[in-house]
């Protein structure tokens, strides 16, 4: 039998315990560089596997499915899998500098073991085949997350993870009690047991009242933990006030992983049928995307904190991928889906360099980034470069999403929609040309000479994900291809 | 040579020429070799091209396939072919004369000047072989994105504002319509290849010709159809030799000839007509020649009066191409020649006076003629190449739109040309006259003390060179018209 699959989950578990038994600070970093690098290994075999194989199902301890947990690997998951993995990987070589200079030392053990929890949450979210297993997951990810931002350095870092914490916590809570229902009308919470049971329920029993109402707090649930427009109150102070590397790690990985159960909640378990046809999400989920795009980019236009900015930004690439997932086509999942791929590679880019830039001069205000067009030439190029993708600009990984996006939305025929789409790309345009503006073409307020670069340390993981901004705006066989696979797979509940 | 690999060139030689400037840039005489080096080369290339007798049949090269079936490709046909041969040609000139410029001037940021130069020559070259809408659309957005810095070379705040103008039009119009309309067409006729004679459905509902038209007319804002056209004369705040290369040629070129290319290889001569819609573009068209033209008799900034021309000179390519007769296309890429050689001639020599005389406004030029003859006698012939008089390269292409629109119906139009001729006359021959025939009168900024002579002799010889081809344009118009011929054996 293939262990992997749960070896995948356990070595940062088990890590993490051991950053925190060390005394030794740079020890602690070593152990979650390597454990991360371990799992971004053995999350390539698991993609390249479930790629040519198919899905991998692992049932713990040998207990089959319906009694024991199983986990279930498929295309969707394989992805998500790899987007946190890689993304764990590349924000810990990130991390050893830029946490030294923003993280308190005596916290700094914890807080690798802490960034090891979360992944390891994260990642059996996305792998596990068990609803309630996810939900733990869930919340051990959450909880470490609170954590996390709490440790920034200004004291509203708290504020922020109290904020966090309440949000979060109400998220979670409606999801569980939507699990709960579920369970109360089925008597299993394994996923496919769960997806066999609920399509028996005919219309007319009452039992499908209950489902409405899972439905109803589940949707609810997972709005907030990915930040859907209304529901976003949460993100920007997180993200702002978050330690650089956590709010790489976060932005880069959390979110997706909330789409992540919102499609396998709505696809795989309740039916495509029951929630898009019935209870037409595609129409609930319509509206707030929307305005996501719109005015969450409206917003990041006003913004003089850049990382404030750049969460704003993410909300409204969140309506993107939301935006796909309500087109409810396969050629709108799709492009939701390649969207969450896309969208890691460029957020945890652009947050790497305000993590330089905030190691550089201190923090990440618009004034800061005067002359650093000259101070930090391939900080900024990096910046110019991410900026690109995130505007949609061709031959980087956001044009690729954009354009099979707008294509989806004009298979089904929303004109208005598309408008929306490209509006949202301009708005892109403005918001980081102001800082390209100010980087390149207004005098350094201080008289200094010379280039003051990022250590080397920074900028490798800061280019690996431009490079890879470029390479998956060319060459989009990989990712796409899995998004089209796990469109399919959920389009048809999961069976695949 | 093989064609493949000379297209590649084309692209490679600027970008690798960027490179070597870059590295360049702390040892001057080296980096504006590099740069005169890899613009030779590159129009060595073009030329290439032109004389290998299987270039235009080879076919496309495929360089990446982002999504199925929209590919990086380039392929050359006769269009592209012109247009790269133009740019290229000029560009060796303009870098022969901005050195003299740069120098003369003490500018500031020279390398990055020169590198983005380069790099906007790279982008022209790909969009002048662009297979696709998909790889044009590329092109198109490179060309943009690096000509900026260009605009916003002198970093005040006159600079930034004009840049903020440039880049938003631009950018908004290729985002927000041309980036829809590309979708659009690949939805409607499951393919974005020029094909000549067009890839839409000749079953296309007309209403939708008519907006699909309506798109790329305005999403492609480098064509600077009114009103999208505003960027052009707050582009003016760059050094004049960008003004030349980019804004009289490469980038306002490159709008024009995307719209050409969308009339004959995406629509097709036979959807546009059944459905009516090139009359749209005929509307609008004319509508800029005239509005322009009235606009820059008021302008007194020589260079705005120069970008108000262009504006209505540019609108001449895209009325001649939406006639959509044979001849009416041989008069529209005429005009891409004969107004690049003249448009860069004036624009140099608005560049040489103000390094020679520190003038930028028309009514500073009495008597300026006697002091640099050369310069002003260039920018004479200039003004007949673009009011359309022998024995300058525009009187050719005036001829044939002329006939283009004798044969094609569209009397009305003869008037529009004959109106824009007299207000070309109206704000041309004004500043010819008083460079030549006025006495010069003095300021207190400006004494008879202040002597001046002409420009660095790079800049002299610079414009003397494009004077001269406009007349060589004039007597030998062959290359061009065989050119068109082969576009409609092609087509």
């Amino acid at each position: 039998m293939n262990h992997l699959a749960v070896i995948q989950v356990i070595i940062p578990l088990l890590s993490a315990p051991l950053c925190l038994l060390l005394r030794w600070r740079t020890g602690a970093w070593l152990i979650a560089l390597v454990a991360t690098w371990t799992t971004f290994g053995v999350s390539i075999v698991l993609f390249r596997t479930v790629t040519l194989h198919g899905a991998i199902t692992y049932d713990m301890g040998g207990w089959p499915a319906p009694w024991g947990i199983n986990y279930h690997i498929d295309s969707l998951s394989a992805l998500v899998a790899l987007i946190v993995c890689g993304i764990a990987a590349l924000t810990l070589a990130y991390a050893h500098k830029s946490a030294k200079h923003e993280v308190r030392p005596e916290s700094l053990r914890a807080f690798y073991a802490l960034l090891l929890i979360c992944q390891a949450g994260l990642l059996g979210i996305a792998l596990t085949g068990d609803a309630f297993n996810m939900y733990v997951f869930l919340e051990i990810s959450s909880l470490s997350a609170y954590a996390l931002i709490g440790l920034g350095q200004r004291r509203r870092a708290l504020r922020a993870a109290f904020q966090y914490l309440i949000m979060g916590t109400i998220g979670a809570t409606f999801i569980l009690i939507g699990i709960g229902l579920l369970y109360s009308l089925t008597g299993t919470l394994n996923i496919q047991d769960l997806a066999a049971r609920v399509v028996l329920i005919p219309e007319s029993a009452y039992g499908h009242r209950t489902l409405i109402t899972a439905f109803a707090f589940l949707t609810v649930g997972f709005s907030l933990k990915l930040a859907l427009f209304p529901l976003h109150l949460w993100l920007p102070n997180a993200y702002t006030y978050a330690p650089s590397v956590v709010t790489i790690f976060l932005a880069a990985t959390a979110t997706k992983v909330a789409v992540y159960m919102l499609l396998r909640f709505s696809f795989c378990i309740l039916g495509k049928r029951f929630v898009f046809e019935q209870l037409t999400l595609g129409n609930i989920l319509l509206i707030p995307s929307l305005a996501a795009i719109l005015i969450a980019s409206l917003v990041a236009i006003f913004q003089y904190d850049i990382k404030r900015m750049l969460a704003y930004s993410s909300i409204g690439q969140i309506g993107y991928m939301t935006l796909g997932i309500s087109l409810n086509s396969h050629a709108g999942l799709s492009a939701g889906i390649l969207h969450m791929f896309n969208h890691a590679l460029m957020k945890g880019a652009l947050f790497m360099v305000m993590g330089a830039v905030a190691y550089r001069t201190g923090s990440v205000y618009l004034s800061d980034f005067r002359g650093l067009g000259r101070r930090m030439p391939w900080t900024m190029a990096a910046f110019v470069i991410g900026g690109m993708s995130l505007m949609g600009i061709p031959l980087t990984a956001g044009f690729i999403s954009k354009w099979l996006l707008v294509e989806a939305t004009l298979e089904v025929g929303w004109w208005p929609v598309t408008g929306v789409v490209l509006v949202g790309s301009l708005l892109a345009v403005i918001y980081i040309w102001r800082i390209i503006e100010t980087a390149y073409f207004n005098p350094r307020h201080e008289i200094e000479h010379g280039t003051d670069e990022a250590p080397l340390s920074l900028m490798l993981p800061m280019w690996t994900l431009i490079g890879a901004n470029i390479y998956f705006g060319i060459n989009t066989t990989i990712p796409l291809q899995m998004a089209k696979r796990a469109a399919t797979m959920l389009i048809s509940g999961g069976t695949l | 040579m093989n064609s493949m690999v000379l297209m590649q060139l084309c692209i490679l030689v600027p970008l690798v020429g960027a490179l070597l400037i870059g590295l360049s840039s702390r040892a001057p005489n080296i980096r504006e070799g590099v740069t005169l080096m890899s613009a030779a080369l590159l129009f060595a290339v073009v030329c290439g091209l032109y004389l290998n007798p299987d270039a235009l049949t080879a076919g496309a090269l495929v360089l990446a396939e982002p999504i199925a079936g929209i590919a990086i490709k380039l392929e050359l046909e006769p269009l592209g072919l012109l247009f790269a041969g133009i740019a290229s040609l000029l560009w060796l000139i303009t870098s022969l004369y901005t050195i003299g410029y740069m120098r003369a001037n003490n500018e500031q940021h020279q390398t990055r000047l020169y590198v983005c130069f380069a790099i906007a020559l790279a982008s022209t070259m790909g969009i002048a072989l662009a297979g696709n809408l998909f790889t044009l659309f590329i092109f198109y957005e490179t060309l943009t994105l690096s000509t900026y810095p260009l605009v916003a070379h002198n970093e005040d705040e006159d600079a930034v504002i004009g840049g903020r103008y440039y880049l938003g039009i631009l950018v908004s119009t290729s985002i927000g319509l041309l980036l829809p309309a590309i979708i659009w067409v690949w939805y409607a006729g499951s393919s974005i290849d020029f094909v000549p004679g067009g890839v839409l459905p000749l079953n296309m509902p007309p209403a939708s010709v008519w907006v699909l038209l309506f798109l790329f007319a305005f999403g492609i804002g480098k064509a600077a159809l009114m009103p999208i056209h505003r960027w052009l004369p707050e582009a003016m705040v760059a050094p004049t030799p960008v003004s030349a290369l980019l804004h009289a040629v490469a980038v306002v070129k490159a709008g024009v000839f995307c719209l050409l290319k969308v009339v004959v290889y995406i629509f097709g001569s036979e959807i546009l007509l059944q459905s009516g819609a090139n009359i749209l573009l005929i509307a609008l068209a004319s509508v800029t020649i005239v509005a322009a033209s009235l606009i820059a008799l008021r302008q007194d900034n020589l260079k705005r009066r120069l970008a108000y021309s262009t504006v209505s000179q540019l609108s001449y390519i895209t009325l001649a191409g939406a006639i959509l007769t044979p001849v009416s296309t041989t008069a529209a890429m005429l005009h891409m020649a004969a107004h690049a050689f003249g448009k860069i001639t004036l624009f140099f020599g608005a560049g040489a006076i103000y390094t020679a005389a520190h003038k930028t406004r028309v009514s500073e030029l009495n008597g300026i003629g006697k002091r640099m003859p050369w310069t002003m006698g260039a920018f004479a012939i200039a003004t007949l190449s673009m009011i359309g008089v022998p024995p300058a390269g525009g009187f050719i292409s005036k001829w044939y739109l002329f006939q283009g629109i004798w044969t094609s119906g569209y009397g009305m139009l003869l008037l529009v040309l004959l109106l824009s001729t007299l207000l070309n006359c109206a704000y041309f021959i004004p500043i010819v006259h008083a460079a030549f025939f006025r006495p010069e009168t003095y300021t207190p900024e400006y004494t008879p003390a202040q002597t001046h002579g002409e420009a660095p002799w790079t800049m002299v010889l610079a414009l003397c060179i494009t004077a001269t081809l406009s007349i060589v344009l004039f007597c030998c118009p062959d290359i061009v018209v065989q050119l068109a011929r082969l576009l409609h054996g092609g087509g």
